[in-house]
């Protein structure tokens, strides 16, 4: 049984359909990169995978439960089964780094500060962070920020992490960091990482499997290698970008 | 996104008439009456964030207390003197002190008070809330199994409606203290008189009204300051917006609200009308 199941979903603001019917499976444990240009609905998507956004039409089925249909109270247990990095990455920035990473501990959790402090410090260091927990995030850099990012995402070992384009707007150097972060986050943590992303290089590094989302619509799925072969005209027209520098 | 007043305001500048625009009055306001409903529902749910509701306490009494105060003195000050003037005419001085009193108490204090609180804390709220908003921690609180409007607009309406009554009564007590140093120190009006006017003059009911309407504006100008913020969209400019769009919103609704308050008080509030 896939982790994710996305089926039949559309959504519409106003006159503008966003999504027109999409439909994606995501195997546990895999990295799914889902890659679109702007305005394609990507966003859209990963907010729907996460509960932010309830579908017109169709259904995502999480580990076999539908969440479009819960309540938000039921909505929020399953939420504690996701991490998400955002694109900024949505630090509070009037909390430090270790408030930061530790809040979903402290919201979620019973344990003792001790404990939470070992947790955070622990999380921190695996992903090269170190003496910036009295930090503010206004004091880091991009991929600082990035890092602290998917530590918050993952304090509460989730089974599943959405990145909402991880590396947009970072340099190639940073943005290989971030890369490896992703794959480096499946490695230790054992996640199912959904990532949305108009960076085909990147894409084609982290990605077990690539979906191509056009106008609303998921137009191509499968393995980098094939998606890379695959002759569909607009895919083409996006890839090429890419690849004819290349 | 815009909103009611704005777009009232619009409509009658423009003097034309877009029904879209109009509809999109109601749905602004469903979506403020709905934001109040679910506040509510959210304040009696746990968890209780007591140390939220105590940092918010500090942001929006403490840190207001100061201007507060100075309002309060200066308000107190400038109406003795104004009051002088007319009363010098019947030799009636003595009364300077239970006028401003009474003014100051059902009125001024609870009014001036809730003005300085919005300039103050409301748009500071606002602003908070907004950049939340345009950087995704709203989002990211969702994320989290945290419900944003618990976790950061229940402290706020609840600080305000704490905090509001105290900040009046402070602004209460400096006004008339002001008075007194213009009237009785710096004009000559006799102590004993003007200390026993107010004592005369000045009913419990004259302070309790004030104090009621100063815990419904408490809840009014937070309420308003959170949901601009909350609903800000469209980066700086719009976080700018929503800010600037809460402070007028608030000081209108303030007055308004006072006028149905004081309909509401003569009515019901034993005692209310003045010799009544």
């Amino acid at each position: 049984m896939p982790k994710i199941e996305i089926r039949g979903l559309k959504k519409r603001f106003g006159n503008n359909e966003v999504l027109k019917g999409v439909n994606l499976e995501i195997e546990e444990g895999e990295i799914l990169v889902i890659l679109g240009a702007s305005g394609s609905g990507k966003s859209v998507l990963i907010k729907h995978i996460i509960g932010l956004l309830k579908p017109d039409e169709g259904s995502i089925i999480v580990k076999g439960v539908d969440i479009t249909k819960l309540s938000e109270k039921a909505l929020n247990e399953v939420r504690k089964s996701f991490g998400m990095v955002f694109q900024n990455s949505a630090l509070f920035d009037s909390m430090t780094v270790y408030e930061n990473v530790a809040f979903p501990l402290i919201e979620h959790t019973k344990l003792s500060e001790n404990e939470v402090r070992e947790k955070v410090r622990e999380k921190l260091n695996i992903l090269g962070l170190f003496d910036v927990e009295d930090k503010y995030p206004s004091e880091l850099s991009g991929g600082m920020k990035k890092r602290v990012g998917l530590a918050r995402a993952v304090i509460l070992n989730p089974e599943i992490v959405l990145y909402d384009e991880p590396t947009t707007g970072l340099d190639p150097i940073t943005t290989m960091t971030v890369n490896e972060m992703i794959l480096d986050a499946r490695e230790r943590f054992n996640v199912t990482s959904i990532v949305i992303s108009h960076d085909i290089g990147s894409a084609f590094m982290v990605a077990d499997k690539i979906a191509f989302l056009y106008n609303g619509v998921i137009i191509a799925v499968g393995p980098p290698d094939q998606i890379r072969k695959m002759e569909d005209e607009n895919l083409r027209k996006f890839l090429d970008t890419w690849f004819r520098k290349v | 996104m815009h909103i009611f007043w704005q777009q009232l305001l619009g409509c009658a500048m423009k003097n034309s008439f877009n029904f879209k625009k109009f509809l999109s009055l109601f749905e602004e306001l469903g979506m403020f009456f709905l934001l109040c409903a679910e506040v509510i529902i959210a304040t009696f749910r746990p968890p209780y964030r007591i140390k939220n509701i105590l940092k918010e306490m500090d942001t929006i009494g403490i840190q207001s207390l100061f201007v507060v105060l100075l309002t309060g003195a200066f308000t107190g000050m400038v109406m003795a003197l104004q009051s002088l003037n007319v009363f010098a005419k019947f030799n009636a001085e003595g009364l300077v002190g239970s006028t401003v009193a009474i003014s100051v108490a059902r009125e001024l204090g609870p009014v001036l008070s809730a003005f300085m609180v919005t300039g103050r804390a409301g748009s500071a709220m606002s602003t908070e809330l907004g950049s939340m908003r345009v950087t995704e921690q709203i989002d990211a609180l969702y994320t989290m199994g945290v419900d944003p409007k618990q976790y950061l607009i229940v402290p706020k309406v609840i600080a305000g409606i704490i905090m509001l009554p105290i900040l009046t009564a402070a602004f209460n007590l400096v006004s008339v203290a002001g008075s007194y140093f213009v009237a009785v120190i710096l004009m000559g009006v006799d102590a004993g008189i003007f200390i026993d006017k107010i004592r005369y003059f000045m009913d419990p009911v004259d302070i309790i009204s004030g104090l009621i309407k100063a815990a419904v504006f408490g809840y009014v100008l937070t309420m308003i300051c959170t949901y601009n913020g909350f609903y800000a969209s469209g980066g700086a400019k719009g976080v700018g917006e929503a800010t600037t769009r809460s402070v007028v919103v608030s000081f209108i609704t303030i007055l308004i609200v006072d006028y149905f308050l004081t309909v509401l008080m003569t009515k019901y509030l034993p005692g209310y009308v003045l010799g009544g």
